[in-house]
């Protein structure tokens, strides 16, 4: 056998297995999806199915469906905004502030609960955040007079669940590029005269700025495909475009519009990444 | 750093680890108790757990789970550590087109990877079920595995190989004896991430799952939605301690938080 035969071989015997699990698993679904997104019906079991452009149309021609995109948008920003207001100081904290195992200890405690259930971790939330839960409780007891409130089952108690969910995400993404830089930048600022707010703005910034995006981009992108944080912490808040896309499946049937929508989400996601692909590039490679 | 603001920086970590472990500690403890309305004084009572012990609808699907994740880890890790060394050791056409069928499970919000994988298996026959599930998971933990390992390898670098083969050692014995074991750290912590990866996984199984067997994040999430019982803070009592050894198993084994 020559040489690159064998090469040939090896190559084949190395990685087919992968490519033929993920071309039947990932490839030929999304073509699938992207045919039947076209179609008025499934077609299955004999049923006639004919090209249509209707789920698409449908999309830019009715309220409802722009108003829900709207809204797992704006969630989708407002979760990201939380995560990064919150998240990077903390990082900064852990790159700058904390030095050995400390900070071995402290980057491991909070990466813990992202990496266990998501699930789980949103419905314990609703054991804080309803009416006679922790929060209330809490402050009923400082307050005694302070009016009952109830978070559970509205807007910001889907906010507060999915914060926490990406919010390791956010401190891990953000604490990999601000520890990679140099003390000794920062010291050779100081010792031209910049104050602690240049220093943070000219060179800290900058240099961790990857981190930033790449963190913001990983978290938008799941909380835009949000549908179960949204139905346990939501109730009558929680018609989103995922809800809805979820529906589609779920409860009315409607496969090609969902797959429509499905399509509409996947194409925002696109967008997103293809406008910071150069940042992301670095954070996620499988090369 | 001076005095105050060391403690004021140490202060505001411990409010955001407060944020990431009060619901589940809370979670943890209303598991323990008495009242089924999460009624306080605690009374510790481990009646939640003994109920759990005979709701047969729970124990099923975390049987179903903990097969998956078994078949899905062994699958994974073997399919994923391969493709990684055949990344580290061969330049070919097609290597990039491979990379790119990995980035979409990584990416892509689960909901539309679910809805698609659902609509295709039912399209094309493979139905809905246990194995779809399997054919999912495998899918989703692949990328991850073909990075820790990948990120092993290329941290080994080849001159421990070359060396073996200056000694005189033929391609197999190389592999077995020094590739194999120098990989081993990166193959068991990819191996321990499959595992959660699959075990929590909840969007693909949720659109797999056909009707009547499921697994248990699909069995917790329909009885959260009916209206739940507190039992289900005992079974996520355990999930979330299960996980959370696993992941400090991977950190152990892939020196999280960069070498030292």
């Amino acid at each position: 056998m020559t040489s690159s035969a064998r090469r040939l071989r090896a190559i084949i015997g190395l990685s087919g297995p992968t490519a033929l699990w993920l071309t039947v698993t990932v490839v030929l679904p999304l073509a699938a999806m992207l045919v039947f997104s076209f179609l008025t019906v499934v077609p299955v079991g004999g049923r006639e199915a004919a090209f249509t452009l209707k789920h698409y149309t449908d999309f830019f021609t009715r309220p409802l469906y722009l108003t829900n995109a709207w809204r797992s948008v704006r969630l989708g920003l407002e979760v990201t905004f939380f995560c990064a207001l919150i998240g990077y100081p903390a990082a900064y904290i852990l790159a700058k502030a904390i030095k050995g195992r400390w900070r071995e200890a402290l980057l491991l405690l909070i990466v813990l609960p992202f990496w266990s259930n998501s699930l789980v971790r949103t419905f314990s939330w609703t054991m804080v955040l309803s009416d006679n839960g922790l929060l209330a409780r809490t402050i009923h007891g400082i307050l005694p007079f302070a009016p009952s409130f109830d978070l559970l089952y509205t807007y910001p108690a889907i906010v507060i669940g999915l914060v926490q969910s990406y919010l390791p995400y956010m401190i891990l993404t953000c604490y990999i590029s601000l520890q990679a830089i140099e003390d000794s930048l920062t010291e050779a600022a100081y010792s031209l005269g910049a104050s602690r707010f240049d220093v943070f703005r000219r060179v800290i910034l900058p240099l961790s700025l990857p981190g930033l995006i790449a963190g913001s981009v990983l978290t938008f992108v799941p909380v835009l495909g949000a549908f179960m944080e949204p139905r346990i912490l939501g109730g009558q808040q929680a018609i989103m475009l995922g809800t809805l896309i979820e529906n589609q499946f779920t409860a009315s049937f409607n496969w090609p519009l969902g797959a429509a929508l499905g399509f509409i989400m996947l194409a925002i996601v696109l967008l997103i990444m293809g406008l910071f692909y150069p940042v992301l590039k670095k954070h996620i490679s499988v090369n | 750093m001076n005095k105050a603001s060391s403690a004021l920086s140490g202060l505001y970590l411990l409010l955001i680890l407060f944020f990431l472990y009060i619901p589940i500690i809370v979670m943890m403890i209303m598991s323990f108790n008495r009242s089924e309305l999460y009624l306080l004084p605690f009374e510790f009572d481990l009646v939640w757990y003994q109920q759990l012990a005979q709701n047969d609808q729970l124990i099923g699907a975390a049987r179903n789970s903990i097969v998956i994740a078994l078949v899905n880890t062994v699958i994974a890790t073997t399919l994923g550590t391969l493709t990684a060394l055949c990344f580290a050791r061969y330049e070919f056409r097609g290597k990039r087109v491979l990379q790119g069928m990995l980035v979409p499970t990584l990416t892509m919000p689960w909901l539309i990877t679910g809805t698609a994988m659902l609509m295709f298996f039912f399209w094309s026959g493979i139905g809905r079920g246990l194995h779809s599930i399997l054919l999912g998971h495998v899918a989703l933990s692949l990328p991850y595995v073909v990075i820790i390992v990948g990120a092993r390898l290329r941290s080994l670098g080849v001159s421990m190989e070359e060396a073996a083969a200056t000694l005189g050692a033929n391609g197999w014995q190389t592999f077995w004896r020094v590739t194999a074991p120098l990989m081993a750290p990166g193959i068991v912590a990819a191996a321990l991430f499959a595992f959660a990866i699959s075990f929590d996984q909840f969007v693909i199984s949720y659109f797999l799952a056909p009707v009547g067997t499921s697994t248990l994040p699909v069995q917790i999430y329909s009885a959260i939605r009916k209206g739940f019982t507190p039992e289900i803070n005992a079974i996520s009592t355990i999930i979330i301690l299960a996980s959370m050894v696993l992941m400090i198993g991977f950190a152990r084994f892939s020196k999280f938080g960069g070498e030292r």
